[in-house]
């Protein structure tokens, strides 16, 4: 399994340099530059900039320039937010969003195979209805609606919890948020969970434990649970890569210092850094968690085998 | 004994209650900012989000009051020579950097050595050109920094030469960039000074937390020469694009100030919000450019048609719903320097039918009709209020035979087009950064060339006259302000009756300030210092 891992390892570094390349390449040729704005700068305002991030020299160079510094570890400056560097951003935004992305995740989880089971279990009833109901919600309402939505409701009308923020840094910040994000995940998982369940508790396999005498809680512990969960680990990993990378919209509605925001903002304005910086954070967090994601369906199916 | 132990109870509980009391009165404000800042460095933000944080923290030579109106700041008095080009500041005595350190000509002298250094590349170093050879050592043309015209005489005195009488330089002196730096810091920490555990300051408030992406927080600076009369104990510059989410946490009773709302929710503010959302004036203008390089937009029958055909007057209350004023002319109205009667043309006290059908026979002269209809690309950039005046103004076309395709890209990308000239008709604004007159008309003057290349700066257009070009030069060495204020209005004048842009309505500030705040003074600036605020607890 460890020689496994270390191919999966080794084969990510070409990968991830053609990602760096590509990006870096494709940024570069898009129309509009950092410093395009609403005012056209004097040219030799310009021509300071541009000699003082590299952008005078030829493309090749500056990508040598750029791969150079990679290589140190270096993720170079930011173009447009000028107290900080790409490193020190990623330093202030990552842990603030992998704790909600990460909050999210495993509230999500748990609801969502919790909620799965007792729908499977109960399948057609009231509880498998009301399930449903919850999962159109989840995944129906799109997140900045419903992140408005709460907000306006449990926020402004209610007064319960904070409309926005991360002052003082208080747990009751993220509740909302974190709802926001973990619903359709839930949603989703339940809805996953649900399927895989209905299916193994059709399986021989089961019938025949039940024959034995063995009650629906021993039946789903030993002998469903397992294979049900197939299905939802694969779904595990994009899902917390899209939680890791798609909170963007959270952010902004709620005023929170993450990643997300910076990344799409440098995107827009051509801030190359940023961009490049965080393209690389979550290339290196997608195939870290596709090679955990193996790793754990491996272990949970002896089907697999490695290669 | 007894009595003794009674004396210290109460003057221990006294001490403590006052302490209480005075942790009890500290009042913070929570500002909605809007953007992230870029830098807290003066020589290299540019955003009026910035400015608001930037412009609390550090204070230059001249400061604004709380109609953003120059007042002494820094520099207690100074002194200009007979022939306009001279300026002598006189430096308070008690004025210290907040590490402890005293404020000293030295310092201004090295701020404005560093913003024009081509090193430090201040996107906004410009704005200082008027300094003699200010330009020359930005543009590396002179590299001994010497040569600047900004002289240390001795601690307290400060000596600035300018190349050619300037009108608004002490109003420019306002401005960002002529604010001071700690030159021991700068020195110590390079670029780094910034960060919060390095920064110093001169001016009411310390900078004591930055938290990119959420917020900036700052403390009332107990040195400042005027703390005493500094109300707001602690500030929040809250980062927050989304004004929809910035007025629901403004109604969560989360902010007591937002810099910015959603239109469409004004006239619901107005209702429900009675007297707490401010639209006013703004020295602003939002205009279409028209590429007159190229046909159709070469020949001004065609400009002078799609301009007057604006029906003006619905785009401020009805397509934005703030009441923003229609503009006819190039110089918003409130300009300092300027004339007191503003540019109006005569076409725009015509009935709008009477300037449709005059549209048509121009159009028509122009050799456009039902045969040859004129279809033009008109491009802006991402904004749902940028969207909505271009289909509108498309359907104003529409009744002349005008076929308009709307093109939206991104700002950067829409900007770049603009510069390269590759558009036909486009979107644009301006806010003006002095208040004077010669910002905006400053647009319009013809491109420089440039090694054989046209420079045209942010006259995307590219229109040129000459008549207009000379008299912007001779204003530019007129003494007299009354002589200057008619040689710009003469200039404004053959601008717009050659239709050089389409301007289309004077901008507002948006601002909701909670009742509990005083001191909130409109003013065309926008510019509310937070030491002219106080709060109340509600």
């Amino acid at each position: 399994m460890l020689g496994y891992a270390a191919r999966r390892v080794l084969s990510a570094i070409p990968i991830a340099l053609i990602a760096v390349t590509v990006c870096f390449f494709v940024l570069r040729l898009a129309p509009g530059g950092p410093f395009d704005g609403e005012r056209a700068l004097p040219p030799t305002v310009l021509a300071n900039l541009r000699a003082h991030y590299n952008l005078d020299q030829p493309l090749v160079v500056q990508y040598f320039i750029y791969l150079g510094r990679l290589l140190q570890g270096d993720l170079g400056p930011s173009m447009v937010i000028d107290g900080f560097n790409v490193s020190q951003l990623i330093a202030i935004g990552f842990p603030f969003t992998l704790t909600m992305a990460m909050t999210a995740f495993v509230i999500a989880t748990l609801i969502g195979v919790l909620a799965g089971m007792i729908a499977a279990v109960n399948q057609n009833k009231w509880p498998d209805y009301m399930l449903v109901l919850t999962v159109m919600i989840g995944v129906v309402i799109p997140n900045f609606l419903m992140a408005a939505l709460l907000q306006l409701w449990f926020g402004v009308y209610l007064g319960w919890l904070p409309a926005g923020g991360w002052v003082n840094g208080s747990w009751l910040h993220l509740v909302l948020p974190v709802t926001v994000l973990a619903w359709p995940h839930a949603a989703r998982i339940s809805r996953l969970m649900r399927g895989s369940m209905i299916e193994v508790l059709g399986t021989n396999y089961v019938r025949t434990a039940r024959s034995k005498g063995l009650g629906q809680r021993l039946v789903m512990a030993r002998h469903a649970i397992k294979p049900a969960l197939l299905p939802v680990v694969s779904y595990l990993g994009p899902g917390l890569s899209y939680l890791l990378t798609g909170s963007l919209a959270v952010e902004q509605v709620f005023g929170l210092p993450g990643i997300g925001k910076y990344f799409v903002t440098a995107a827009l304005n051509r801030d190359y850094g940023i961009v490049l910086g965080t393209t690389i954070l979550y290339m290196f967090i997608i195939l870290a968690l596709n090679l955990i994601v193996d790793l754990v369906y491996a272990w949970l199916d002896p089907k697999v085998r490695y290669r | 004994m007894k009595l003794t132990q009674t004396f210290k109870a109460v003057a221990t509980a006294g001490t403590l209650s006052l302490l209480m009391s005075t942790a009890a009165s500290a009042v913070t404000l929570q500002l909605h900012n809007g953007g992230d800042p870029g830098s807290l460095d003066p020589h290299k933000v540019s955003g009026d989000w910035e400015n608001r944080v930037v412009g609390d923290y550090i204070e230059g030579l001249v400061t604004d009051n709380a109609a953003a109106e120059p007042i002494p700041g820094q520099a207690e008095s100074w002194e200009v020579s007979e022939d306009g080009l001279t300026y002598t500041f006189k430096l308070r005595d008690d004025i210290f950097w907040t590490d402890g350190e005293p404020v000293t000509a030295e310092d201004f002298e090295f701020a404005f050595q560093r913003l024009m250094d081509p090193a430090t590349a201040s996107e906004y170093a410009y704005l200082q050109y008027p300094i003699k050879n200010a330009e020359a050592i930005n543009s590396g043309e002179i590299t001994d920094f010497s040569q600047l015209g900004v002289k240390a005489i001795d601690d307290k005195t400060l000596e600035i030469t300018l190349e050619q009488p300037t009108p608004f330089f002490i109003e420019a002196l306002t401005h960002y960039t002529a604010f001071p730096v700690p030159k021991h810091l700068v020195e110590e920490h390079g670029d780094q000074w910034t960060s919060v555990e390095n920064i110093a300051g001169n001016g009411p408030y310390e900078i004591v937390e930055w938290i990119p992406g959420s917020y900036v927080r700052s403390e009332k600076n107990e040195e400042y020469y005027d703390a005493e009369n500094v109300q707001i104990d602690e500030v929040y510059y809250h980062v927050l694009e989304d004004q929809a989410a910035a007025l629901n946490r403004y109604r969560a009773g989360e902010f007591d100030i937002l810099t910015d709302f959603p239109s469409d929710q004004y006239a619901w503010m107005q209702e429900n919000l009675p007297g707490q959302a401010q639209v006013d004036p703004f020295l602003g203008i939002y205009y279409y450019v028209m590429n007159q390089e190229q046909p159709p937009f070469d020949d001004v029958r065609v400009r002078e048609a799609l301009s007057i055909s604006i029906l003006r007057d619905v785009i401020g209350p009805d397509i934005l719903g703030t009441g923003e004023l229609p503009a006819y002319g190039w110089v918003p109205p409130g300009t300092g320097n300027y004339v007191e009667d503003a540019y109006m043309p005569e076409w725009a006290e015509m009935p709008y039918e009477e300037r449709v059908a005059r549209a048509q026979e121009l159009l028509t002269e122009a050799g456009y009709g039902p045969d040859n209809p004129l279809t033009v690309q008109l491009r802006y950039n991402t904004n749902d209020n940028h969207q909505r005046i271009a289909v509108a103004l498309a359907a104003m076309w529409e009744p002349l035979g005008v076929n308009v395709e709307l093109f939206n890209a991104e700002v950067a990308v829409h900007y770049d087009a603009l510069r390269a000239g590759d558009f036909q008709l486009g979107r644009a604004g301006w806010l003006l950064d002095y208040n004077d007159p010669s910002n905006t008309l400053d647009l319009l003057k013809t491109g420089v060339d440039q090694g054989g290349e046209m420079n045209w700066g942010n006259n995307y257009g590219r229109y040129s006259n000459e008549e207009f070009d000379s008299l912007m030069a001779q204003a530019a060495t007129e003494q007299d302000l009354d002589a200057r204020a008619e040689l710009l209005a003469q200039a404004e004048e053959i601008a717009m009756d050659e239709f050089a842009a389409i301007p289309i309505y004077w901008y507002v500030s948006k601002n909701v300030v909670s009742p509990s705040i005083s001191g909130f003074e409109d003013n065309a600036k926008d510019i509310h210092r937070t030491r002219w605020l106080s709060k109340t607890e509600e």
